[in-house]
């Protein structure tokens, strides 16, 4: 998909009326089917330009352009046609939404939602109508023994890879991800973005990811936005990019350059929380 | 030695300083603490609350009488089965009333719920969406605001006497308690399941049945089995008023003054109550 932002600003969503926004004027380009990979220190507006291409945050200025429509235009078809369009863009958020009651496989088929009827996904709660794309988009994570755990059985970075299973079987033509790897140790890490740029490649669609790892950035994807104080620092090809830009990016951050913190990879799974009665 | 140097040092440096700083909650805490009290009293005034009465040889006496004819329970083969008879009667009305309940309280509560709302999604909510939910919220608000007893001699008077006023009395007094409920736990839980899914595009029903649902189907089949817990205790008021089963006979057993008889009732009450809990936990334990 064909993303234009121009000049977009807009503030984190839990932000106080008057505080300074997190994206500041940003402008982008992203051609259909491109990759490219937002870096920058922690609070530099990653998450939050996410947001704001992903239609989950209106921009408090600028403008966005999907395509060539403009999802926030005022009128009343646009407004209808909002919900159609965010079912062509994928946001996978950087804690994997997933009701901890429920089962891999339901989970990941979640991701199919916007393009089922409300009927055939009810149905997919009797009986999973797609077990095998389920299944073929785990084992791209090497999650495929867990097609039927249920959530809450599974460890922080299991969780985070069935969140980005859900992203592989949408039919998204954009794909927006958020911290793929903060959970991941380095094997998985690396097979998770091998997996998601192979996908979004075979399908052309547009992935655009926001990551902590510096390294897996520029060894994975082409193209290198640097975000600081939510402003573009710089937008380059990965060759170009120098030890001097990344300096310049993390600097006041620079432990964050030089070791990526994955202090919540893989911890035990914690025991299902008992569920407390309320008297009402 | 180490003994001898620190003997050496005056005793104030040893202590930890005495703390200046007080604790600046103390005197808010008080001061509510009074407050709630002063406010209590009158109204224990305006209820004529006086426990000593209850000791009062005067009272005592025919009280203790009357429980005193609880014991033995009546057992007698005749009186079992009616009062099983009545049992199921009063448990058909409590389930039968539920059910009806609830098939107007999933509809008010997926309404009002704003975690549902699609213009909520970034930012705030369209005017219209907020109307309506607040409407939602009225409805159920005058559906449960009216006593169960008043909707039964309401019906009473259109259906005659019998179980179907109860059951009509109870459907709409717990539509509204349930739809309140239904959606103050739907909202209280964490949402992120469900936005993400609308955010990526899924309907709104869908959102419910792969996020919201999941994330809080327990506490809603608890927060139901404990209602329907509630309805057969209601049941036996609505007896009072002619509404069929259990009260209805208990109306009749207090009237003679048949301890024995009213006995009997409260303990298949108990049963109830006690099989209803083990249900709870059973399916909480499940789903959980």
């Amino acid at each position: 998909m064909k993303t234009v932002l121009h000049a977009v600003t807009g503030h984190h969503p839990s932000a106080k009326p008057g505080t300074a926004p997190a994206v500041r004027a940003v402008s982008l380009r992203v051609g259909a089917g491109e990759q490219l990979a937002i870096i920058g220190p922690s609070g530099a507006g990653k998450t939050t330009l996410l947001h704001l291409i992903a239609c989950a945050l209106k921009p408090t200025a600028g403008s966005l352009l999907l395509d060539g429509h403009d999802p926030w235009h005022q009128s009343r078809r646009a407004r209808l046609a909002l919900q159609k369009l965010r079912g062509t863009l994928f946001l996978a958020p950087q804690v994997p939404p997933l009701p901890l009651r429920q089962r891999v496989v339901t989970a990941v088929l979640a991701g199919r939602l916007p393009h089922e009827s409300l009927w055939a996904s009810l149905r997919s709660l009797f009986y999973p109508q797609d077990i095998a794309r389920a299944h073929q988009a785990l084992a791209g994570f090497d999650m495929g023994d867990k097609l039927f755990d249920r959530v809450d059985r599974l460890s922080g970075g299991e969780r985070q890879r069935v969140g980005l299973a859900r992203a592989l079987v949408s039919q998204a033509s954009l794909l927006l991800v958020d911290e793929p790897l903060s959970a991941l140790d380095p094997t998985r890490s690396k097979l998770a973005i091998d997996t998601l740029t192979r996908a979004a490649r075979e399908r052309g669609a547009t992935l655009i990811a926001t990551l902590h790892h510096v390294d897996m950035a520029l060894a994975h994807f082409p193209r290198i936005v640097g975000l600081r104080n939510g402003e573009v620092a710089f937008d380059l090809p990965t060759m170009q990019v120098t030890a001097a830009h990344l300096q310049a990016l993390y600097a006041q951050h620079l432990h964050e350059l030089t070791g990526p913190a994955s202090a919540e990879a893989d911890e035990l799974p914690s025991a299902p929380v008992p569920v407390v009665m309320h008297c009402r | 030695m180490p003994h001898a140097t620190i003997d050496a040092l005056p005793a104030t440096a040893l202590m930890p300083p005495r703390p200046t700083v007080r604790d600046p909650a103390w005197r808010a805490r008080v001061f509510w603490t009074l407050a709630g009290l002063a406010l209590l009293w009158p109204m224990g005034v305006l209820t004529e609350f006086k426990p000593w009465v209850l000791l009062e040889p005067g009272a005592l006496k025919p009280a203790l009488n009357f429980v005193g004819a609880f014991f033995p329970p009546r057992t007698d083969a005749e009186f079992l089965a009616l009062l099983l008879r009545e049992t199921w009667r009063t448990v058909a009305m409590a389930t039968a009333g539920l059910t009806l309940a609830l098939l107007l309280a999933i509809p008010l509560s997926l309404l009002s719920v704003r975690v549902l709302s699609l213009s909520g999604l970034a930012g705030r909510m369209t005017l219209g969406a907020a109307v309506m939910r607040q409407c939602v919220r009225w409805l159920l608000l005058v559906l449960r605001s009216v006593p169960e007893l008043v909707w039964a001699l309401v019906f009473v008077r259109v259906v005659g006497l019998g179980p179907t006023s109860g059951v009509l009395a109870i459907a709409l007094t717990y539509s509204g308690m349930l739809g309140k409920v239904y959606a103050d736990i739907l909202e209280s839980g964490d949402a992120h399941a469900t936005s993400s899914l609308m955010r990526n595009g899924s309907g709104r029903l869908q959102a419910f049945f792969y996020g919201l649902l999941p994330q809080n189907a327990a506490e809603l089949t608890s927060y139901t089995v404990y209602r329907w817990e509630c309805a057969i205790r209601s049941s036996a008021v609505l007896g009072f008023v002619g509404a069929g089963g259990l009260g209805q006979l208990m109306d009749s057993s207090m009237k003679m003054f048949n301890g024995a008889e009213v006995a009997s009732i409260l303990l298949v009450f108990m049963a109830l109550v006690w099989l209803a809990d083990r249900m709870s936990s059973a399916l909480r334990k499940n789903l959980g």
